[in-house]
């Protein structure tokens, strides 16, 4: 049944791609989620609608923007290769840098509702007990509000794995490269190689159900 | 309650619309991204000299289309930009064989964004080490990459710039890899290079391959034979051939 030449290149980078752009997604959701929930700044009604707009825009404008801003003639793109010789178009790490920015809407929600929910009661409580700001984030705050976060890294891997769009316009579909497998599965089905593309969707299918099912484990076992 | 009702008037209101242009009878036309900018206009051409029709156009990878016509798509005329596509259609008589004409022709040529600073004289130039990163069409599904394959493979360089190679879904994303600077070098269609107009400049015609012919026939499964038919004569005529040749094609023999 698997033909012989069943690369699964495509399925080890997808998880490279995604636990990258999952991490950054991490890092920035929380650090944002909980200055929105807890800090009074100005605009943070418009901050919350603009993170949350990669769940809504179509891929593939969030694809242009990225390509006006890191590509060699964009504003960013420009910079970053006469300063440092890099170019982040056709590149993995171009990759990473879409899905994340695809995903951070999932942690950034969910972190925001998780502090939200937690009880200024406790943080209070440990400040008047002594705790510095940073005792009682890291020592109150965030594991309390940890399940809620944990779902919703979970859901943004799962979506950093399946991003399409505007990975597809930054970091191209070059095989070996940058080819995820999302891309192997639209390249199979496009040369009418449905043998390929059936393999490599049951495969996509298989991983994410497993990374669902084991996020649902780790959320009961933390009692929720 | 007189807000939802005015709500829901706006949105009866929406989906009726389109059917203000009903009377026409449409007939949907995939044609080779290539075709973009020419198919269009000949086909405002044909709507205007024939107002009860009107044209829907798809474009895409002809690999791509063909893989759409295959899994039933309803489509009713096809034009691709190489005979193999077509090949495949006919053979499993998706397309009428006695409705295949060649329409135009073209030209595959190494282009380069309009800045670049390159001296490329011969393919055998393609070689220098300022040339980093080559874009094509994916062989397996869009023919102008085929074209370049079959060229540089002529060429004997094929193994010796793979991994430069960046492959596009289309002709038209080779155009605007090299439009916006992300390849130093790329293949396209003559006429793509007339789109890209000052924004990219033309290195060399490429040899070594077939001659790019497009052939346009109509789908088996489509129920507007008729219409379809004074579709694809209009493209074959003289003024459906003007249009063509205003963006670069020729006539084939």
């Amino acid at each position: 049944m698997v033909p012989a030449q069943l690369n699964l290149a495509p399925l080890w980078l997808t998880l490279k791609v995604a636990s990258f752009a999952t991490a950054a997604a991490l890092f920035a959701g929380v650090g944002l989620g909980f200055l929105l929930a807890r800090k009074q700044i100005w605009g943070r009604d418009w901050l919350d609608a603009i993170l949350a707009l990669p769940l809504v825009l179509p891929p593939t404008v969030l694809g242009y923007y990225l390509i006006v801003l890191l590509g060699r003639r964009g504003w960013i793109g420009s910079w970053l290769r006469e300063s440092f010789g890099i170019s982040l178009i056709f590149t993995w790490q171009g990759a990473v840098i879409a899905s994340a920015i695809v995903s951070l809407p999932l942690v950034f929600k969910s972190a925001r509702s998780a502090f939200e929910a937690v009880d200024a009661n406790l943080e209070n409580a440990a400040r008047t007990l002594g705790s510095s700001e940073t005792g009682v984030f890291l020592r109150v705050s965030l594991p309390l509000a940890f399940p809620g976060i944990l779902a919703g890294t979970m859901l943004a891997f799962a979506r950093a794995m399946g991003e399409f769009g505007a990975t597809l316009m930054v970091a191209g579909n070059l095989p070996g490269k940058t080819q995820t497998l999302s891309m192997a599965v639209y390249d199979a089905v496009q040369a009418g190689n449905d043998q390929l593309a059936t393999i490599l969707v049951l495969i996509t299918s298989s991983v994410c159900v497993l990374i669902l099912f084991a996020s649902g484990k780790l959320l009961k076992k933390d009692g929720i | 309650m007189k807000k939802a009702k005015e709500f829901l008037l706006a949105v009866l209101a929406v989906f009726l619309i389109p059917c203000l242009a009903c009377g026409a009878e449409e007939i949907t036309v995939s044609a080779a991204a290539s075709l973009t900018n020419a198919m269009t206009k000949a086909g405002q051409s044909f709507e205007k000299a024939n107002p009860d029709i009107k044209v829907i156009f798809n474009f895409a990878s002809s690999g791509a289309l063909q893989q759409q016509i295959s899994n039933g798509a309803p489509v009713d005329v096809f034009a691709s930009a190489d005979q193999k596509t077509m090949d495949m259609l006919e053979a499993e008589k998706l397309i009428l064989p006695q409705t295949r004409k060649n329409f135009v022709k073209n030209t595959l040529v190494l282009a380069a964004p309009a800045d670049a600073a390159l001296t490329v004289k011969s393919p055998e130039d393609l070689k220098q080490s300022g040339i980093k990163k080559i874009a094509l069409g994916n062989p397996e599904t869009v023919p102008a990459g085929r074209y370049a394959r079959e060229s540089l493979t002529g060429y004997g360089l094929w193994d010796v710039l793979a991994d430069r190679f960046i492959y596009a879904n289309s002709v038209r994303q080779v155009l605007d890899y090299l439009i916006r600077g992300e390849v130093d070098t790329g293949f396209v269609y003559s006429t793509d290079a007339v789109v890209g107009g000052d924004r990219i400049k033309v290195l060399l015609e490429m040899g070594k391959h077939k001659p790019i012919i497009y052939p346009i026939a109509l789908v088996s499964a489509s129920g507007k034979k008729e219409t379809g038919l004074r579709f694809t004569d209009f493209i074959l005529s003289d003024a459906g051939q003007a249009v063509f040749a205003e963006f670069g094609f020729s006539r084939p023999e």
